[in-house]
C-alpha cells in the first residue's frame, strides 16, 4: 500500500491504496466519484474517459500512481459554477444520450476533441469516437450534439 | 384529451428530464451504490464447455486473505433452494410439453457451458475474492460437447440434459398445414433460401451487477440489480427459487445502463448474491466484468432455417413454409421458449397476404450461453427470413422488387393471418413510397454507375417490416403458454400542493419515460412538466409492474396512466362540483382549471388538490378524502408497427469492406409522444440491426465449445466511424387497440435492417445470397468465388 496524491476537479485527493490500483479505480471507489463508469475490460469503450493533465485519457488503462502529482478533470468536474458546460448542454440539447452509461466518457471525450481540432465535420467526429463505444444512441445524435458544442463555442 | 397543444404536450421533442444527472456523472446505477460492511462477490465459472464435476475443494480458498464465506451447488442444494426457471412452457407438435433440465443457481455435478457458476467467493475485497477462486480446488470431468446447431440433434452428440434427448426441448409447429401443402402443390414457382440468424451477444454498455442486503431484525431482504423488470425477479425470486417470501422482499432497480432484453432475464448472480447475504450477515456486491458479460449474459437470435415461397405465374405469394432449428443454448433463460416460437412464427406473413404459412421449429439445446430475447426477439429472425426471401423471388422471376411487394400487401384491415397475428391497421404502400422517394430510389441505376467508374460496387436492398409487440393481451399469452399476465399498472398520486407523481410498473434504463410519461400527464392535467414525477423500478414503491421490453411501455405502460387518469379527472370532477356547488355535468376541465358551464365560477388544479387533502366540509358518504387513482391495463391485441427501410451500400472490392452510404427508415408507430425520442429509438435499433448484417458474431470453437468472441478484442461492436446519418420519416396509421394510438417503437429499427442491408450487398455483388455477419472478409471471399480475380489488377 502506498499514498497517491494528485489534484481532482481541482481539489487535493489522495489515498493510501495498492500500487496495482487502476485510476479509475481511484477515482470510483477512494474517491466516491461514480460518474466515471468501467464498461469493459480491453480499454475499448471509453466509459472510463477522464483528462489528465489536460488530455482525455482512458482512466481504466492507467495506474492511479501514475496519476501522482497530475491535474485529473472528471465528468463531476465540468459544470464550472454550477454552469453547464456547451457540450454537456448540446447532449441534453441533441439527444445524445438514452441509458447515460456511456455519456461521461463520451462527453470527456468530445470536449477534448474540440479543443485538439476547433473546425470539425461529420467524418472527423466518427473517427475519433471510435475509443467510445455506445449501444444505445446509433451515434446519430452524439455526432450531432458535438458538432453543435464545437460550432458554440468557437 | 383535455389539454391543449403546448411545448411540453404530446408530439413535442422535449428535452429529457432525467439528462441532468447522467451529463453531469450523478447517475445511480448499481456498481455505484456502496452499503456499509459490504463484501465482494465473485463466481468462480467453468472453463469447461461439458464436463462433469467429481469435487469441489474449498478448504485452501476459505483460508485466503480476506474471505468471509464460499458457497458452492451443495450450500445452495442443502438450503432447498429452487432453480432459474423459464416463465413460458412451449408444447410440441405430438403434445408433450417442452423437455426441460434443471437450471441450477450454482452447478452441482454438471458444467453446461464456459462461464456456467461454480461457486461465490465472497471477501472484503473484490481483489481478494478473485485471488481466493483461483484456490479452489475444482476436480472436473471434460466431456464431448454439443456445439454446432447444424450437428446438436445427431444421435452421436453430446447430451446437454437427460431429460430432453438428441438435445431437442420441443419440436413445435404453427400455421395451416394441409393448406400449405395444397399451395405448393399448385404452385408456378417454388423459391428456396436457406438461412442463418447470427448469434449476437447483447452487450449493453453497463455489466450486470446486484447487491444483495439482508436485515435479520426484519427479515427482510433487499436486492439492487440492473434489472429491466424488478418485480418479475421479485416474483421468480420469491415463488420459484424460494429466497424469501414476496413481502419480505424488496427489488431495486436503480439507474439501469441499457438492457435490449439480457436484464429482463432472472440469473445466477443476482439470486446468489441476495440468498447469500443472509448467511453472511453483510451485503454482497457484484459486479461483472466484459469477460463475464461475453460468456454469461443472455446471448440473441442463432437460428438456422429452411424457407421456401410458393407464388403463381405473376408473382402472387401462394405459401410460405418454414422449417428452423433454434438455438436455447445449456439451459432455458428466462423468456426463452417464447421467443423462436410465439414471438417468430408469428410474424411469418411480413406485410403480405399469404393464405398458406406453416412453420416448424426445433428448439434445441447446446453447450452454450443460454439464448433468449435480444432487441426485437424472434421478429428480426422472421422479418429477416421473409424479406430475403422475397428479394431473392423478386431476383428470380425478375419482378421489380417493390413491385413484387406491392402486389403482395395485405390491403384491407383488419387482416387475420394463418399464424395467430390479426393486423389492425396499415398502410404498407405508403411507407414504401415515402422511403423510395426519400432515398431516391429511381435514380440508384445513375449512381450504380458512377461508383463503377470508380471501381466501386454498389447495391441497394429494401426491408417491408412489420413486428408485433406492445406485450400483451394476457389471455392471449396465457393460451400460448406464458406463465404470466402482460398488462401493466399505473398509480397517479397528486399531493396536496397539486404537484403529481406517477408510480409506473415500466422501468426506463434509456428510453426516456421520466420525460414522456411526465408529457402525457402534464398535458392531461394542464400542469407544468416540472410539476410531474415518474417513478419506476422499487417494488417498495411501485406495487406491481411487468416492466420494459417488447416495446410495451408506451402501448401499454401509458395505456395504464391514462386509464388512471380518467380515474383521476373523474373524482376531480366531483370533488370541484361540491366545492362550487355545480352538478358534475355542468364541469368542465380544461388547461388546469376547474370551471362552471355557463358561469365564471372557477377553480385552479392547485386550490383542488389542497381541498381534497384538507376534506373540511367534504359529504364524506358521497367523497373520500384524497386524489390518488390506479389502474391496471390489460391489452386487446399485440400492436403492430411496420414500414419500409431502403439501404444503399457501396463496396470496395479490393478490401470487401462496405460503406453505406444511405440508409432510409420510414416507419408507422401510430401516435408519436416525443418524436425526438423515437427516432432515438430507431436510431439505436437501426446500429444493432447494422451490427448484426456486418460486424457482430457470437462464435464458439465446435470441438471445445470455448467462446472465440469473448470480448471487444473480437466481438465488433458498431462504432461511430462504421455507422451513417439515418434518414427517418414516419407514416402515422393510428393504432385502434389502445387509449393513445401507440404501436411502440423500440425494436422496430433492429427488425427492418437487417434484411435491407443484405439484399443491398447481395444485390451489390451480384450474388443470391451471403451470410451474416456479411464481414469484409466473406464479401471479399464471395467476389474471388464469382469471379476470381487476376494476381496483379
Amino acid at each position: 500500500m502506498s499514498v497517491v496524491a494528485m489534484t481532482v476537479n481541482g481539489k487535493p485527493a489522495s489515498a493510501d491504496v495498492e500500487p496495482r490500483t487502476l485510476l479509475v479505480q481511484f477515482i470510483r471507489e477512494q474517491l466516491g466519484l461514480t460518474g466515471t463508469h468501467v464498461g469493459c475490460d480491453t480499454s475499448q469503450c471509453g466509459a472510463c474517459v477522464v483528462h489528465v493533465d489536460g488530455r482525455a485519457v482512458k482512466s481504466c488503462t492507467m495506474l492511479a500512481a501514475q496519476a501522482e502529482g497530475a491535474e485529473v478533470l472528471t465528468i463531476e468536474g465540468l459544470a464550472a459554477n454550477g454552469d453547464l458546460h456547451p457540450v454537456q448542454k448540446a447532449f441534453r440539447e441533441h439527444h445524445g444520450l438514452q441509458c447515460g452509461f456511456c455519456t461521461p466518457g463520451m462527453i470527456m471525450t468530445a470536449v477534448d476533441l474540440i479543443r485538439r481540432k476547433p473546425e470539425l465535420d461529420e467524418e472527423t467526429v466518427r473517427d475519433e469516437l471510435e475509443g467510445n463505444i455506445c449501444r444505445c444512441t446509433g451515434y446519430h445524435n452524439i455526432v450531432k450534439a458535438i458538432l453543435a458544442a464545437s460550432q458554440e463555442m468557437r | 384529451m383535455s389539454g391543449a397543444v403546448t411545448a411540453e404536450g404530446i408530439g413535442q421533442p422535449v428535452r429529457r428530464k432525467e439528462d441532468f444527472r447522467f451529463i453531469t456523472g450523478n447517475g445511480h446505477y448499481t456498481d455505484d451504490i456502496a452499503r456499509a460492511r459490504q463484501t465482494w462477490a465473485y463466481f468462480l465459472r467453468s472453463p469447461h464447455a461439458h464436463a462433469r464435476i467429481k469435487s469441489i475443494d474449498t478448504s485452501v480458498a476459505e483460508a485466503a486473505p480476506g474471505v468471509v464465506a464460499i458457497f458452492t451447488g451443495r450450500h445452495v442444494a442443502d438450503d432447498g433452494l429452487g432453480g432459474l426457471i423459464c416463465g413460458w412452457t412451449v408444447t410440441s407438435k405430438d403434445g408433450a410439453p417442452m423437455k426441460v433440465g434443471p437450471h441450477p443457481i450454482l452447478a452441482l455435478d454438471t458444467v453446461r457451458y464456459v462461464g456456467d457458476h461454480v461457486a461465490m467467493v465472497v471477501a472484503e475485497t473484490l481483489a481478494d475474492a478473485r485471488a481466493a477462486a483461483e484456490l479452489i480446488d475444482v476436480d472436473y470431468e471434460a466431456l464431448p460437447a454439443a456445439v454446432a446447431l447444424s450437428t446438436c440433434q445427431d444421435e452421436e452428440t453430446a447430451q446437454v440434459h437427460v431429460e430432453a434427448p438428441r438435445n431437442t426441448c420441443f419440436e413445435w409447429e404453427l400455421g395451416n398445414k394441409a393448406e400449405t401443402e395444397a399451395a405448393f402443390a399448385k404452385a408456378d414457382r417454388v423459391v428456396k433460401l436457406d438461412l442463418t440468424n447470427n448469434r449476437l451477444i447483447p452487450n449493453a454498455m453497463e455489466p450486470r451487477a446486484a447487491i444483495g442486503e439482508y436485515d435479520k431484525g426484519s427479515g427482510i431482504y433487499t436486492l439492487h440489480t440492473t434489472s429491466q423488470n424488478p418485480h418479475v425477479a421479485r416474483l421468480v425470486l420469491s415463488a420459484f427459487v424460494g429466497v424469501a417470501p414476496e413481502h419480505k422482499l424488496r427489488v431495486v432497480a436503480p439507474d439501469v445502463g441499457g438492457g435490449f432484453g439480457s436484464k429482463i432475464f432472472i440469473y445466477a448472480e443476482e439470486t446468489a448474491c441476495v440468498w447469500a447475504a443472509a448467511k453472511v450477515g453483510r451485503p454482497i456486491k457484484w459486479t461483472g466484468d466484459r469477460s463475464e458479460a461475453f460468456l454469461s449474459d443472455a446471448h440473441g437470435r442463432d437460428h438456422l432455417s429452411h424457407a421456401e415461397l410458393a407464388l403463381d405465374k405473376d408473382g402472387k405469394f401462394l405459401g410460405l413454409r418454414v422449417k428452423t432449428v433454434a438455438n436455447l443454448g445449456a439451459y432455458l433463460s428466462t423468456f426463452s421458449a417464447s421467443v423462436p416460437t410465439y414471438l417468430y412464427g408469428t410474424l411469418l406473413s411480413g406485410q403480405y397476404d399469404l393464405p398458406a404459412i406453416y412453420v416448424e421449429v426445433d428448439g434445441v439445446y447446446t453447450h452454450t450461453a443460454p439464448v433468449d430475447a435480444y432487441r426485437g426477439a424472434g421478429r428480426p429472425e422472421a422479418t429477416y427470413l421473409v424479406e430475403r426471401i422475397v428479394e431473392t423471388a423478386a431476383r428470380e422471376t425478375g419482378i421489380d422488387p417493390a413491385e413484387l411487394r406491392r402486389r403482395n400487401y395485405i390491403r384491407t384491415f383488419p387482416h387475420q393471418t394463418p399464424v395467430i397475428m390479426n393486423y389492425d391497421a396499415g398502410d404498407y404502400e405508403a411507407s414504401l413510397e415515402a422511403a423510395m422517394e426519400a432515398i431516391d430510389y429511381k435514380s440508384f441505376a445513375a449512381r450504380k454507375s458512377e461508383a463503377a467508374s470508380r471501381g466501386k460496387l454498389r447495391g441497394i436492398g429494401m426491408s417491408s417490416y412489420i413486428e408485433a409487440c406492445g406485450l400483451a393481451p394476457s389471455a392471449a399469452v396465457g393460451s400460448l403458454g406464458a406463465g404470466v399476465g402482460l398488462w401493466e399498472s399505473a398509480e397517479v398520486r397528486v399531493n396536496p400542493t397539486g404537484n403529481i407523481e406517477v408510480l409506473t410498473g415500466s422501468h426506463s434504463h434509456g428510453q426516456g419515460h421520466e420525460t414522456t410519461f411526465a408529457q402525457l400527464v402534464a398535458s392531461r392535467l394542464g400542469v407544468p412538466l416540472d410539476n410531474v414525477e415518474i417513478v419506476h423500478g422499487d417494488t417498495d414503491k411501485v406495487q406491481f409492474g411487468m416492466g420494459t421490453y417488447g416495446s410495451r411501455s408506451g402501448a401499454v405502460g401509458m395505456s395504464a396512466i391514462v386509464r388512471a387518469l380518467d380515474k383521476i379527472e373523474a373524482k376531480a370532477k366531483k370533488i370541484a362540483a361540491h366545492l362550487m356547488e355545480a352538478a358534475v355535468e355542468d364541469i368542465v376541465f380544461e388547461n388546469g382549471t376547474f370551471t362552471v358551464q355557463g358561469t365564471d365560477k372557477s377553480l385552479a388544479w392547485a386550490e383542488l388538490s389542497l381541498a381534497a387533502y384538507t376534506a373540511h366540509g367534504f359529504p364524506s358518504a358521497d367523497i373520500e378524502p384524497g386524489l390518488k387513482e390506479g389502474a391496471f391495463y390489460d391489452p386487446t391485441n399485440f400492436t403492430f408497427p411496420a414500414g419500409c427501410h431502403i439501404c444503399e451500400v457501396e463496396i470496395d472490392p479490393d478490401t470487401g469492406i462496405t460503406r453505406i452510404v444511405k440508409f432510409v427508415a420510414v416507419d408507422d408507430f401510430g401516435t408519436v409522444i416525443n418524436p425526438m425520442i423515437v427516432e432515438g429509438q430507431v436510431h439505436g435499433g437501426i446500429a444493432q440491426g447494422i451490427g448484426q448484417a456486418l460486424l457482430e458474431h457470437g462464435v464458439y470453437d465446435p470441438d471445445s465449445g470455448q467462446l472465440v468472441t469473448g470480448s471487444y478484442m473480437d466481438y465488433c461492436m458498431p462504432r461511430a466511424d462504421d455507422l451513417p446519418n439515418f434518414t427517418l420519416g414516419f407514416t402515422k396509421t393510428v393504432c385502434p387497440s389502445n387509449p393513445l394510438g401507440m404501436k411502440g417503437c423500440g425494436e422496430a429499427g433492429a427488425i427492418a435492417s437487417p434484411p435491407a442491408i443484405i439484399n443491398a450487398v447481395t444485390d451489390a455483388l451480384g450474388i443470391r445470397d451471403i451470410e451474416m455477419p456479411a464481414t469484409p472478409a466473406r464479401v471479399w471471399e464471395a467476389l474471388q468465388s464469382a469471379a476470381p480475380r487476376a494476381a496483379a489488377e
